[in-house]
């Protein structure tokens, strides 16, 4: 989000789903849509087999790699070399869209300088990528008239996702492919509503619509609707939160609908954290690893039993409904409303609807919407007024910001690569059958999928001894876990692959404690380890 | 756009050219009875049943993959064609089980409902009926091949929205039918279990398992919400029978996923009613978990809060907002932070 903010001035998805049918190519950089979004895996899939062009950048060979005419098996953590390496060529052909970049963009004379050293013969070194492949994309990407870009976090998950981020962005604006339907740089939100918890100001640093706290106009429009005094000062980010409780610093914390033990990167910090509060809330649909650390568990309503609103990662606002009672006996809008009002901040919300009015009053991009409007289908904001239809793809006669910003982006390695004691490179990430954290409670699919099955090589499994099936104890630098192997050419030798959906092998025992500087995101995707079979 | 003039059952229409006339038809409003069209699949002409008489041919045409000509005149309700619905239909209830009562799909059934509309009691065709093992293999999809009139939809649906190419036809003849690779069940085959063959199925041939014997489809009350397993933002169904969820089904009227899912969607969705389920506030008591009442929780939080805002400051606190909760909970929570803890420490995971 922060690399969009800064290129664009606005971090949201910049098209919509429905225009993949349009595209005439897809790049895809980072995303196993099939696993991770399947809905927008099958219509990237359909249109590969329309004749729509398919680039599939990922070290792993995803499901995607077979429906596409360029699968690039990329070395984790060079996206950045890849990406300037396709602009070096497209600006030494002269391949770029001089108009656009003349008339929408600034600083094209940075990120030309930049890329000059990031020659195909060097990119092909970093990247693996061989260099008759580079210049192929490369053509056929500045070529495509109507080409989509699409990234999770395969992209953002790095020390440098800020930068990867901009550095798409970079391609993007190069070659015009913005502003028009089919085209766009399109960040898929993994979970359901990422956008809608930064769109509601659930970030330390701006407040709903990302309107700034540091901005004392925001501040006092905010102080005047809630009738209270309010801090100019950014709050921390949840690495800095655990930092600070593990110094104790921080001494009380409410954690809703989170589940920080098992998802976070390097847990056993996490834990300690927990541990030294001296007062822990939880808001919870089970008893997690992280709610055994509160003092107080609050039951939560799970999506069934809530009326509301997500927001989807193309920006469109849509309706939750209560299908059945809360089985605790409240929604989670009442519990907090009630504490707010216990603690001296009087609110009287009778429906969710009423939060949603107060919420779109105070919010120019969802001054438009309200549940009445969206009964039928959700609007993608920005939508500021009661007639305005909402806003299918974004900056299309300029930017949010003005003029796109062209950033200057270097190679940044990961934080830890394989050596002779961790020689493995491990990468993690969600499978088809699980979310981050409910279905391992569904008793249908837990039946089928119920434990870790990390991809190894035939090649290691060879040099191991390894068969399907067998188990491994992994181990990095900050925990370990066993978990059954799964041989596989879907990762190349010398990479592991785990997800972290199973509380019997906790991946993120594992993961690096790096984090990329502005996010603070942590590096998910590449980690050293080492491996040992047992018997 | 070009529009070709034609008639059907004595009315005179316009549509777009290269349009089939069962589009035209019901584009002005006059029903087809099919098993095997869907207008978000590929049309196959496979089921019959959507013939129509076309004046001038002496065959009567499946009305789903015939173009519309200039000057043509339809018939979709004479007696020719009636006669021959009535057939097919026969045909397709000579070796289809009579176990209606007992059938999951029951209220929802097309073929059911088209043997009541043309009044097909039961059929003059006697002869060898098929006894295949139901495949129960898995926890989502019970497939009964018994009741397959081999319309195709779900190997259509398999191979055009998902694009898992997962079930085909299979031998020839009487012994046709649609399966996966190499006849294995669905768990030992490359499905995902995505239920697109589900959703599409206009028999009992494919059912959802979960929800079988539950309840009668004109039971469930259905409200349409938006899935929480990914951030694709795809609407369904959530079927409640009796204050209990018991079910997901698709729409295709759905804007951005139409009848697609993926199999959290549809099958995921039972973490709902994990017996593990918080149900009450609890409360930590040297060290053990002990049940209290809202207001006792609320209190005790209040009072905590208070406390350690009191004697640390502001900022000794932080909250984790979700990005699983909605907009309002994750609203509040920031003003809850903001305007009652006085801090801007909140956040959530999923900031990039």
């Amino acid at each position: 989000m922060a690399g969009l903010a800064t290129s664009f001035g606005s971090g949201a998805m910049t098209n919509s789903i429905s225009e993949i049918g349009q595209a005439e190519l897809l790049l895809l950089v980072g995303t196993n849509t099939t696993e991770a979004h399947p809905v927008i895996g099958y219509k990237m899939r359909q249109a590969a087999r329309r004749g729509a062009k398919l680039i599939v950048v990922d070290p792993r060979r995803i499901e995607l790699a077979e429906e596409a005419d360029y699968w690039l098996r990329i070395q984790p953590g060079t996206d950045i070399p890849f990406l300037n390496g396709l602009m070096h060529i497209i600006i030494s052909e002269g391949l770029y869209n001089k108009t656009f970049v003349e008339e929408r963009t600034e600083n094209f004379e940075a990120l030309k300088e930049t890329v000059e050293k990031y020659t195909p013969g060097y990119v092909s070194e970093l990247t693996g990528i061989s260099t008759p492949e580079l210049y192929a994309v490369a053509h056929l990407y500045a070529s495509t008239d109507k080409a989509m870009t699409f990234y999770t976090l395969g992209i953002t998950e790095h020390v440098c996702g800020t930068n990867n981020v901009m550095s798409i962005a970079n391609l993007a604006m190069l070659t015009g492919h913005l502003g028009r339907p089919g085209t766009g740089v399109n960040p898929i939100r993994g979970q359901n509503n990422v956008q809608g918890a930064c769109d509601m100001g659930a970030l330390p640093n701006v407040f709903t619509g990302y309107q700034k706290v540091i901005e004392p106009a925001a501040r006092e429009k905010f102080e005047q609707a809630w009738g209270v005094s309010l801090s100019g000062d950014v709050g921390l980010m949840i690495p800095d939160m655990f930092e600070r409780a593990n110094s104790g610093e921080v001494k009380a914390m409410y954690i809703l609908g989170e589940n920080p033990v098992l998802t976070d990167p390097n847990s056993n910090h996490i834990r300690s954290g927990l541990d030294r509060l001296e007062f822990l809330v939880v808001q919870e649909l089970f008893l997690t690893e992280t709610a055994a650390y509160a003092d107080v568990i609050l039951p939560a309503a799970s999506f069934a039993e809530t009326n509301g609103t997500f927001t989807s990662t193309e920006r469109r606002v849509q309706r939750v409904r209560k299908a059945i009672e809360p089985l605790a006996g409240k929604s989670n809008w009442q519990v907090i409303a009630e504490l707010c009002t216990k603690m001296g901040l009087v609110v009287n919300y009778g429906s969710a609807e009423e939060i949603f009015t107060e919420m779109s009053a105070l919010t120019p991009s969802y001054g438009g919407i309200s549940y009445a409007r969206i009964n039928k289908q959700g609007i993608q904001w920005p939508c500021p007024t009661a007639e305005h239809p909402g806003t299918p793809y974004l900056h299309a006669s300029s930017f949010t910001r003005g003029k796109g910003l062209f950033q200057a982006v270097e190679h940044i390695p990961p934080a830890e690569l394989p050596d002779q004691e961790y020689p493995f490179l491990l990468s993690t990430g969600r499978i088809l059958y699980h979310y981050n954290v409910t279905t391992p409670y569904s008793t249908a699919i837990n039946s089928m999928w119920s434990e870790e099955n990390a991809e190894i090589s035939p090649e290691d499994a060879t040099r191991l001894g390894l068969y399907n099936g067998e188990t491994v104890k992994v181990t990095s630098r900050r925990g370990e876990v066993t978990t059954k192997v799964k041989v596989t050419d879907r990762v190349f030798p010398g990479m592991i692959w785990m997800s972290f959906h199973y509380e019997d092998t906790p991946t993120n025992a594992l993961t690096s404690a790096a984090l990329d500087p502005v996010t603070k995101t942590g590096e998910y995707k590449v980690c050293a380890v080492k491996i040992e079979k047992i018997q | 756009m070009e529009l070709v003039k034609l008639k059907i059952n004595g009315k005179d229409i316009e549509a777009p050219a290269g349009s089939t006339i069962l589009q035209a038809a019901e584009n002005s409003g006059i029903s087809v009875p099919r098993l095997c069209y869907y207008p978000d699949l590929s049309p196959m002409g496979q089921c019959r049943l959507c013939v129509v008489e076309v004046e001038g041919n002496a065959l009567l045409p499946a009305s789903c993959v015939t173009p519309i000509s200039a000057g043509m005149v339809v018939h979709t309700e004479s007696p020719a064609v009636i006669e021959a619905r009535r057939i097919i239909l026969e045909l397709l209830l000579a070796d289809h089980p009579q176990d209606c009562m007992t059938c999951d799909k029951m209220g929802d059934c097309r073929l059911a409902e088209y043997a009541y509309q043309y009044g097909v009691r039961d059929s003059r065709f006697v002869g060898e009926r098929h006894n295949y093992a139901v495949d129960e293999s898995n926890p989502f999809i019970i497939r009964d091949l018994n009741k397959c009139i081999q319309c195709g939809a779900c190997v259509r649906a398999c191979e055009e929205i998902t694009g898992r190419d997962n079930l085909s036809y299979m031998y020839r003849g009487y012994n046709r039918k649609v399966t996966t690779a190499d006849d294995v069940s669905f768990v030992n085959s490359d499905c995902v279990f995505c239920g697109q063959c589900v959703a599409v199925c206009p028999t009992g041939a494919l059912t959802e398992k979960q929800i079988h014997g539950k309840a009668r489809t004109w039971e469930l009350k259905k409200v349409r919400t938006t899935c929480p397993f990914c951030g694709t933002g795809c609407n369904f169904d959530l079927c409640v029978y009796e204050g209990q969820v018991v079910g997901v089904k698709s729409s295709s009227d759905s804007v951005v996923n139409g009848r697609a899912l993926c199999v959290k969607g549809r099958f995921g969705w039972d973490f709902i009613n994990n017996d593990q389920r918080l149900t009450t506030p609890l409360i930590k008591r040297d060290g053990n978990f002990v049940p209290a009442s809202w207001d006792e929780a609320i209190n005790l939080i209040a009072e905590r809060l208070s406390e350690i805002k009191n004697k640390y400051g502001s900022d000794s606190f932080a909250a984790l907002s979700s990005a699983r909760c909605t907009n309002e909970e994750n609203y509040l929570m920031q003003k809850f932070t903001r305007g009652v803890m006085g801090t801007n420490n909140v956040d959530h995971c999923a900031r990039t």
